[in-house]
């Protein structure tokens, strides 16, 4: 499946009738889930600030997994030369980027009135800022080296290396003593939470999961036209 | 029945939401109108070079 869609025209044409789809769906699921998000009760120690867990937690796990596809991503850019690849890594940095300020800004506002701080430099905290950082050095390597493979290349092996910090950010509660709660959602004993709130929980990360690969799809198509302008110039400047 | 009335934690809960949605807006507006950008000068250059030959 990774080999067939490696060719960038074979790519645009096998994914561009899914996108309008992808939209919609997505767009559905949102409001969905925003409108459960404020039909479910209130919880009976947080009161209404546990409205924010459903925003907190999706945009949380997908900083998470999006930097894990572009490290793979870039792993298979890096070993095999996959055409499309970087292509991919480039399309979900800025995505995974967005979701981890996100991920913060809506820890800090759910921190204070619960916790009585916006900040806290534990091993959850500073780890997801350890995660930006890395977005952003990710991102900023491809805006600062105008030679496209070697920035890819680059921005590829800094990428692997923060792959180190996905399972600190994972087992930090477990590992260190944090104002942050234990995994409550994604346990092998299943879930904690009420079912009146794992509904709204649900559907959102639905939500933000399928709004999510519509853009990274929407990106990849915008580097491939870009890779076709590029070519074509070069094309013209030579003859 | 919906619950808009977030009580004393209304500036939490609603700047939450307000910065999430803004910020979401945000990347689908500067994506789409990226890709639309480059959509359009790949073709303006196809029909140049078209109409060169």
């Amino acid at each position: 499946m990774i080999n067939f869609l490696a060719n960038p025209e074979r790519f645009t044409r096998v994914t561009a009738p899914f996108r309008p789809w992808l939209a919609g769906l997505g767009a559905a699921l949102l409001a969905w889930g925003l409108y459960l998000c404020f039909a479910s009760p209130e919880d009976y120690q947080q009161g209404d600030t546990v409205r924010i867990m459903y925003l907190h937690v999706p945009f949380a796990y997908l900083s998470m997994a999006l930097y894990a596809g572009v490290g793979a991503a870039s792993f298979f850019g890096l070993i095999f030369r996959h055409a499309l690849a970087d292509a991919a890594a480039k399309a979900m940095a800025p995505v995974g980027a967005v979701f981890t300020v996100i991920a913060l800004l809506t820890g800090s506002l759910w921190g204070k009135p619960m916790w009585g701080t916006w900040w806290q430099w534990d091993g959850r905290m500073t780890s997801v800022l350890v995660l930006l950082l890395f977005y952003i050095g990710y991102i900023a390597i491809h805006a600062a080296i105008e030679d496209e493979q070697r920035a890819a290349r680059s921005a590829g092996i800094l990428a692997l290396v923060g792959l180190v910090n996905l399972p600190i950010i994972k087992f930090s509660v477990e590992w260190w003593n944090t104002l942050h709660q234990g995994s409550s959602v994604f346990r092998a004993d299943g879930p904690t939470i009420a079912p009146d709130m794992l509904w709204p929980l649900f559907v959102m990360i639905a939500a933000t999961h399928v709004i999510s690969a519509w853009l990274i799809l929407v990106r990849i198509d915008s580097e491939i036209l870009a890779r076709k302008y590029r070519a074509l110039r070069a094309k013209l400047s030579y003859n | 029945m919906l619950d808009f009335d977030m009580g004393k934690y209304g500036f939490y809960v609603w700047t939450c939401y307000g910065a999430t949605l803004l910020s979401l807006a945000g990347l689908i507006g500067l994506t789409l109108r990226a890709h639309a950008q480059r959509k359009a000068a790949l073709k303006a250059l196809q029909d140049a070079t078209e109409s060169q030959t």
